[in-house]
């Protein structure tokens, strides 16, 4: 079972926390910083997994955000990295090209779907088609009584032509903030290499 | 960091543009997002914690006041919500709000509840008061016909629920077992999983309805099933057996591909599923042959199965591999896990390498033979940059030994240490990993030989382990009590409370020895007495002995700074003890001594109350345990103790000597006298603990002092040839005598005032010279901080005059080069207004680092100035040029410039890819270039041309196929280029491929410099070698 799940950025500010045990607000705080400050000090070529307190955490960076789960002994690293993988999908097909600004603006959002995804911890839904249904459908639901129905937009924003292995200058030159960069992979199945060097890039 | 922020904040109107234009009605929406975007914006743009309380304090009053006003709409509610939600992750309490949360999941309408709903789950804990408001609005919600509603009620409850009121919504959530929707009923079985994790006496009642569940004809519902019945077959397996044929079933089909093309992750069936129901199997089959039979079919078909290389299959890999060797074993399925192992360890993915040396771990328990193989895989993991890695792997050697002997593998390691190419890191794990294994060995040549190396190691830490091993190896037989054959796969369980001393305790008592004090109660008690006693760390005599021979006023003011040094040593010993676990070396027996020694101590603290308790502590331990076993074990204990007072010697030699006057002189005697009385042994223990202390604190200072004293000597200055004790603190014999003890004291008593004196001003060595050597010394030491990381070039003078001389270096960090210019002044006046400068070149984006800029230098002193480089467009070499200018005495200005060479080298990093994204990448590009190059015959072994050109390149070897080998690097900031080499005779054909066009070309080039320098360089030692051989023949005649 996860005991928690934290997105925060390469500057070490939290974008994201959900807790599956209950857990008091000084302890909380006191392992965010913690483990913060653990995970960013690791270098690239790092392995992914650590041993912390009696937790192992799972981490990895998607551009300019570090998705971070701490799970029990007996779990599954390998499946935990899989995991965070699916939710950026998942985040990735409902904001169409999700950057670390999407989650900051609309992290609500990131939380219901993240809802969706896991139950107490555990994997709900592993379906992308329905863990997103299930989203369309409360979002419409809300649209009928807010207002006019409108199809969700498709962004195509200046990033969506963003970042690919080629095309990216990376650095302090890049002209795109980090925060706009595209998490997820351009498509599915793509290598972990060059994933990993956009991640690697983005400094 | 804050042109980025800056960057983003520029980019947000346009996003705020998009959310008004696309969703909800424009007013509402666009307050909402303007609120939150300003809130956001606000706190990006300031740069000082402070400012941002102060933003948020202020955000917070304003949410006050807008949740509590009765004019507030839910919608307003909604949007302030969110706003506490973003405050609250920041780290602010907004706890005035949580009732508001509740109230609105209550009050609002879809849109509002469940923003309300997810508010509630994340300020609330499950015991919270205000949670049981919230469970007449969840009664509520589940018995609504909207399904939305249902869904988000049955959420909350998943999330966090109080135990006590489960009773309320059991019944209802029961019923949507039953419900059409198959998301309801799903979400109703992880609630109940949720009850059954809380409270499983609840749900006892209905488990009939979880195997209803488990055959239900979504999947979904049926997976969501497995975690129940992962827990419950946990607690009890016996109980379930009758499930196992189903569960096969259901992973047979699964791995089958019988599942809906929606379940699949990456063209895998259901990853999550097949795991769960391995875990489940695997739980079931443990240590039952006959329920293990039924699932070795399925457990090999999926061991098969999993041939696709994506990451989710290993991931099912691995688990199938902890299945198989969790049920009762089957030789075959066992072999074949094996095999999947071997894949994972030899794998180039450092996550699946991790993960594979552990799992070797349960391998080795079954059958040692099949991790023989991957011993070499093993020790080459040892040099991995990733500790973690590292610490793996030496777990593995314990259980290696079944198999070979122990002194195979000592020699192995020994070996290991004897090479140049690892770091000291390693290399203190490789003596730790010695310390465990020697027990076993028979023969104690090679540890003999190791020690002797090691004690006298320039490496703190490596000395330290050394000097452990030395004394644990002095007693051998107590070394074997220790370093258990078996015990180092077990974690040792630590008796805390150490009861099993209660009845020594007991004893000591009634014998009239005082009851134990704790720590903080002695401090008291010391303090209530004043002045008499004395709070002195031993550490600090310990640190301080070195200097005992001469009491010269400057050899002790050195020995002031080596004891503030020696805080430093101490810190970084201890971290590295952490590293190493040292759960596993030391057993129960392991902590007898040390509670033996807190008793004696109260034994002897009734006769001597006067005198300082800690000091006295030392000695007694040795009078008192003279039984040998106890007696190692006080040094063990001791050296640790060492260790820890040394982190305070720092802080407790300033305030132990303004705190102790004159008292000292009292305690002094009497422990002169105390020596005389000590057994013999007990006189060694003491002299090798001195030494070891002053090992550790005075070889951390060899970096400065240690230079200084050399230089100093070998100009035969008559002063500082009192310092040469320093150097003679080395040889750890000189130190074993008596009396040398009594000097200490004697030392230490004339100390105070010359503490605060900073050798610097004591010695002041003669201008023309010192200038020079102060000069290398700074640079070096700057270059020992900041690049130990990275790789870096050697350091190089680029301009000089009178006064300042200014040198520079390349560190090649992974994302960028930084270039460290250290202007070091050679005057003895301070510059003012220095700058340094450099010019803008077109093909280089510069940034100056910060921590530069103080606009004085000082006499004699060395200040960096550091610029990191980026490259903006591919060119082969490049001149960066820039100019120094300071003050001189408030009069003149002077000026320098310099310039340095940069090339396109130093912008090459390696590109760690694995084989088959090499694979995919070479595809995709199109620039390529090919030239075929000739080479030595000795140069045949093309691994050993790779590595020469992964030294000086800096490329990455992706791997090595028969003749032909890949490699990979990438031009920063992400430009990639990939290298093919292959072998025919002595030709070496070379191809390259990237996305830029120059980049191949250049490469090319630079290949082609290396493969000749190698070929040179080769011949070179080839005839140097066999120079050397016909020198030595004569000698070999005479003999």
């Amino acid at each position: 079972m996860m005991r928690f799940m934290l997105l925060f950025s390469r500057q070490g500010k939290l974008r994201l926390q959900k807790w599956y045990l209950a857990t008091s607000d000084k302890e909380r705080k006191k392992m965010v910083r913690e483990l913060m400050q653990v995970v960013l000090a690791r270098k690239p070529k790092m392995c992914s997994f650590l041993e912390w307190r009696d937790l192992k955490v799972v981490y990895k960076r998607y551009a300019s955000l570090y998705f971070c789960c701490a799970i029990e002994g007996q779990d599954n690293e390998l499946i935990t990295l899989e995991l965070i993988h699916r939710y950026v999908e998942l985040l990735d097909k409902y904001f169409g090209s999700v950057c670390e600004l999407d989650i900051i603006f609309n992290f609500e959002k990131a939380y219901f779907i993240l809802d969706e995804f896991l139950m107490g911890g555990d994997v709900q839904d592993t379906s992308k088609k329905s863990v997103l249904k299930a989203i369309e459908q409360a979002d419409l639901l809300q649209e009928v009584r807010a207002g006019p129905v409108r199809k969700r937009r498709k962004r195509t924003k200046a990033k969506g032509a963003l970042p690919t292995l080629d095309t990216l200058p990376a650095g302090p030159s890049c002209p795109f903030p980090t925060s706009l960069w595209r998490l997820a992979p351009k498509a599915p199945g793509w290598p972990a290499g060059p994933q990993a060097l956009t991640a690697r890039g983005g400094r | 960091m804050s042109d980025i922020v800056e960057k983003t904040l520029t980019a947000l109107p346009g996003l705020f543009l998009q959310n008004q234009s696309v969703s909800g009605p424009a007013a509402a929406k666009a307050s909402f997002s303007s609120r939150l975007g300003g809130l956001v914006r606000g706190i990006t743009a300031l740069t000082s914690k402070h400012e941002e309380e102060k933003l948020i304090q202020q955000e917070l009053n304003n949410l006050k006041a807008t949740v509590s006003a009765p004019t507030t709409t839910l919608k307003m509610m909604k949007e302030c919500m969110v706003r506490l939600i973003y405050c609250e992750m920041l780290g602010y309490d907004a706890s005035f709000g949580y009732i508001h949360a509740i109230k609105l999941a209550q009050q609002g309408n879809l849109l509002e509840k469940r923003v309300g709903y997810l508010a509630v789950s994340l300020f609330l804990h499950e015991s919270h008061e205000l949670l049981l408001l919230l469970v007449n609005t969840v009664v509520k919600d589940l018995q609504s016909t909207n399904l939305v509603e249902v869904c988000m009620a049955l959420t909350i409850v998943s999330q966090i629920f109080p135990r006590e009121m489960i009773p309320a919504v059991l019944p209802l959530i029961e019923d949507k077992l039953q419900h059409s929707k198959e998301i309801i009923r799903r979400k109703a079985v992880l609630a109940l999983y949720k009850f059954y994790l809380i409270a499983p006496n609840q749900v006892q009642h209905i488990h009939i309805k979880f195997r209803k569940a488990l055959c239900d004809r979504d999947v979904g519902v049926m997976a969501a099933s497995l975690h129940i019945y992962l827990r419950m077959i946990k607690e009890n397996s016996s109980a379930y057996k009758d499930l196992t044929g189903s569960f096969v079933t259901i992973l047979k089909q699964v791995v089958g591909g019988k599942l809906p093309v929606d379940f699949n992750y990456h063209s895998v069936p259901a990853p999550w599923l097949q795991i769960q129901l391995l875990r489940i199997l695997g739980l079931l089959g443990k240590d039952d042959q006959r329920t293990s039979e039924l699932m070795y079919d399925v457990l090999d078909e999926s061991l098969r199965r999993a041939e696709l290389n994506h990451n989710v299959t290993y991931a099912i890999l691995f688990e199938c591999v902890h299945t198989v060797y969790s049920v009762y074993p089957k030789s075959e399925l066992l072999e074949k896990a094996a095999k999947c192992i071997g894949r994972f360890v030899l794998s180039p993915k450092i996550n699946l390498k991790y993960l594979g040396l552990k799992a070797l771990t349960y391998v080795i328990q079954q059958d040692p033979t099949l991790a023989l193989q991957h011993q070499m895989t093993i020790i080459e993991c040892l040099d991995h940059p990733d500790p973690i890695i590292k610490r793996e792997v030496l777990g593995e050697y314990s259980y290696l030994l079944d198999k070979e002997t122990p002194e195979e593998v000592i020699t192995k390691l020994y070996k290991l240490l004897r090479s140049d190419s690892i770091s000291s890191e390693t290399k203190a794990w490789i003596i730790a990993a010695v310390t465990k294994l020697t027990p076993q060995a028979h023969s104690s040549n090679i540890v003999e030989r190791l020690i002797q190396e090691f004690t006298t190691s320039l490496d703190t830490c490596l000395r330290q382990h050394a000097f452990e091993l030395k004394h644990l190896h002095e007693n051998v037989k107590f070394m074997k009590g220790l370093l258990p054959v078996d015990k180092s796969c077990e974690d040792m369980v630590v008796d805390a409370s150490l009861s099993f001393l209660d009845g020594f305790v007991a004893e000591e008592l009634s014998q009239g020895a005082a009851p134990y004090k704790p720590h903080h109660q002695r401090q008291e008690e010391k303090l209530s007495q004043g002045k008499v006693l004395s709070f002195e760390p031993y550490g600090l005599s310990f640190s301080s002995s070195g200097f005992s021979g001469r009491q010269s006023p400057a050899g002790i003011s050195l020995g002031s700074d080596i004891s503030g040094n020696s805080t430093e040593t101490g810190l970084k010993e201890t971290n590295s003890l952490k590293l190493e676990g040292i759960k596993k070396l030391w057993g129960k027996e392991g902590y007898l001594p040390k509670k033996e020694s807190k008793t004696g101590d109260e034994t002897e603290a009734l006769p001597v109350p006067q005198e300082n308790i800690i000091m006295e502590n030392v000695d007694q331990i040795i009078t008192k345990n003279d039984q040998s076993q106890a007696l190692t074990q006080s040094k063990e204990e001791k050296e640790k103790q060492l260790l820890a007072s040394s982190l305070f010697v720092g802080l407790g030699s300033e305030s132990t000597i303004s705190l102790l006057g004159k008292a000292d002189t009292l305690s002094h005697k009497f422990r002169r006298k105390s020596k005389v009385k000590e057994t013999k042994s007990g006189q060694t223990t003491t002299a090798e603990n001195v030494t070891r202390s002053s090992f550790s604190s005075s070889s951390n200072v060899t970096y400065e002092e240690d230079y200084y004293l050399d230089n100093f000597q070998d100009r035969g200055d008559k002063e500082i040839k009192k310092f040469s004790l320093n150097s003679e603190l080395l040889d750890s014999e000189s130190l074993t005598e008596l009396p040398l003890i009594e000097k200490i004291s004697n030392c230490r008593l004339s100390t105070p005032s010359l503490f605060a004196v900073n050798n610097m001003e004591v010695f002041h060595p003669p201008q023309s010279t010192a200038a020079s050597v102060a000069n290398e010394i700074s640079l070096a030491s700057s270059l020992l901080e900041e690049t130990t990381e990275h790789m870096h070039s050697d350091l190089m003078e680029v301009c000089h005059n009178e006064t300042i001389s200014v040198s520079s270096y390349k560190i090649w960090k992974d994302e960028c080069l930084l270039m460290v210019w250290s202007v070091f002044n050679k005057s003895a006046s301070e510059l003012k207004s220095a700058n340094l400068e450099i010019a803008p070149a077109e093909n280089f984006k510069i940034t100056e680092q910060p921590g530069c800029c103080l606009p004085v230098i000082e006499a004699e002193s060395t200040r960096n100035f550091q610029y990191s480089v980026q490259m903006e467009k591919p060119f082969t070499e490049g001149n960066l040029s820039g100019f120094i200018n300071y003050q001189v005495m408030d009069t003149h200005s002077v000026q320098l410039e310099f310039s340095v060479n940069l090339s396109l080298l130093d912008f090459i990093r390696p590109l760690k890819i694995s084989t088959e994204d090499f694979g995919k990448l070479w595809l995709s590009f199109a620039n390529d270039v090919k030239q075929n190059v000739k080479m030595s015959e000795s140069q045949a072994a093309l691994p050993s041309t790779l590595k020469a050109l992964q030294q000086e390149l800096r490329l990455h070897v992706v791997d090595i196929i028969g003749n032909e080998g890949l490699l990979a690097c990438q031009l920063l900031p992400s430009i990639p280029c990939l290298l093919h080499f292959r072998v025919h005779g002595d030709m070496l054909a070379l191809w390259f491929r990237s996305s830029c066009s120059t980049l191949p070309d250049y490469l090319l080039y630079q290949c082609q410099k290396i493969i000749f320098h190698y070929r040179l360089l080769q011949d070179i030692e080839y005839n140097s070698l066999w120079y050397t051989l016909r020198k030595l023949r004569p000698r070999e005649v005479k003999y």
